[in-house]
């Protein structure tokens, strides 16, 4: 009975449209009927409008709903433009950043003796979630900003393509993320929990803000910690407003749906603009830092700057002459 | 480099693995919106 919900608004619309034209035939000109007209028409439409069907998805009884469109209004207009405007920031703000202090380099000069950062399978880890994050984030950005700026750009066709293919690999790949993000839990929880170094970390702007500046750290120091709890964090969100995506309407209602989708959409800008400044700090911002996770062989000079105390218990673990 | 291709190549094969299993438990657009009385297609 969804064709009676259809035929209802289409005798709404009729109605409004008659009403229209006697009320204003002889007073205003035909062209200018119209928005008047929409207005009207969109003011009746203001509640909720539902119907029944016999159809085993009841849910499409309801055929139009003011949560929906103030869903829609705030998806397309704060949640973009905000977004997409920080997104921007960050990009812009690690530009500056980079152009006032440089890459931090090691004081010290390389040594040229390295020591083992991280083991293969923390590599692998980090890599299996580092992966599958970039396409979840590239599909998920194209999902969103994708329309307005990639459309024009290769057309219809290829964007349609492109698209489709983003989006199962966003389904799709979230396991492999959810995965490495669990694993990295498993491994590297020991080592994140805050400690009263930490506030000398951030006293002394975690060492890069000034050169000859070095805060004790241990393995992980204050900002990677604030990291690894803010991907804990982020991940638990985006999988499970993803999951309740991925699966409409198992696990929530409507309105469930349409916040899910908005959390899963905020979120999502957030991490990215987060991990923006991970991937800065660990390639063009710091000498040496992505041999950590490259070649999983640091420095010594490296490991003595920036992780004193992990250096200092790794190395007077080791034998005489080992490294 | 070889951590981070076996990462790869693992999340490549999770999201495979992951899409078959989802694709034969869906249930189907006909299924989901029709009552068996309606359907035309067996599918």
């Amino acid at each position: 009975m969804l064709i009676s919900a259809t035929v209802l608004l289409r005798r709404v619309a009729a109605a409004l449209l008659l009403g229209g034209v006697v009320a204003f035939a002889n007073l205003t000109p035909a062209v200018a009927q119209q928005p008047a007209n929409d207005a009207a028409l969109m003011e009746a439409l203001k509640g909720t409008l539902s119907g029944r069907v016999s159809i085993p998805d009841e849910k499409s009884a309801l055929l139009q709903q003011p949560q929906g469109r103030e869903w829609r209004e705030m998806r397309e207009g704060p949640v973009k433009s905000l977004g997409g405007w920080l997104l921007v920031a960050v990009v812009v703000g690690l530009c500056a950043f980079f152009a006032w202090r440089g890459r931090v380099r090691v004081e010290g000069g390389f040594a040229g003796r390295t020591m083992e950062r991280f083991t293969p399978v923390e590599r692998f880890t980090h890599w299996l979630t580092a992966v599958s994050f970039i396409v979840l984030g590239l599909s998920g950005l194209n999902m969103s900003f994708g329309r307005r700026l990639i459309l024009p750009l290769i057309g219809p066709d290829a964007f349609a393509s492109l698209t489709e293919l983003g989006k199962w690999s966003h389904d799709y790949l979230s396991f492999a993320f959810v995965l490495g993000v669990f694993l990295m839990a498993v491994m590297w929880l020991r080592y994140n929990f805050f400690n009263a170094l930490d506030a000398e970390w951030f006293k002394e702007g975690g060492g890069i803000l000034k050169k000859g500046v070095h805060p004790p750290s241990s393995k992980f120091n204050a900002g990677q910690k604030i990291l690894f709890w803010a991907v804990m964090l982020g991940a638990l969100v985006q999988a499970v407003s993803g999951y309740m995506l991925m699966f409409p309407f198992y696990f929530a209602d409507m309105a469930g749906m349409q916040l899910s989708l908005l959390v899963h959409a905020v979120s999502g800008i957030l991490f990215v603009a987060l991990i923006l400044a991970h991937i800065y700090i660990g390639t063009l911002g710091m000498e040496g830092a992505f041999d950590a996770m490259g070649t999983g062989q640091v420095d010594v000079n490296w490991a003595r700057e920036h992780h004193s105390l992990w250096a200092k218990e790794e190395l007077g673990a080791r034998a005489p002459g080992d490294d | 480099m070889k951590a981070f291709l076996t990462a790869t190549v693992a999340a490549i094969v999770i999201a495979i693995v992951a899409g078959f299993i989802l694709k034969a438990e869906n249930e189907s657009a006909t299924a989901a919106f029709t009552t068996t009385s309606a359907r035309v297609s067996t599918n």
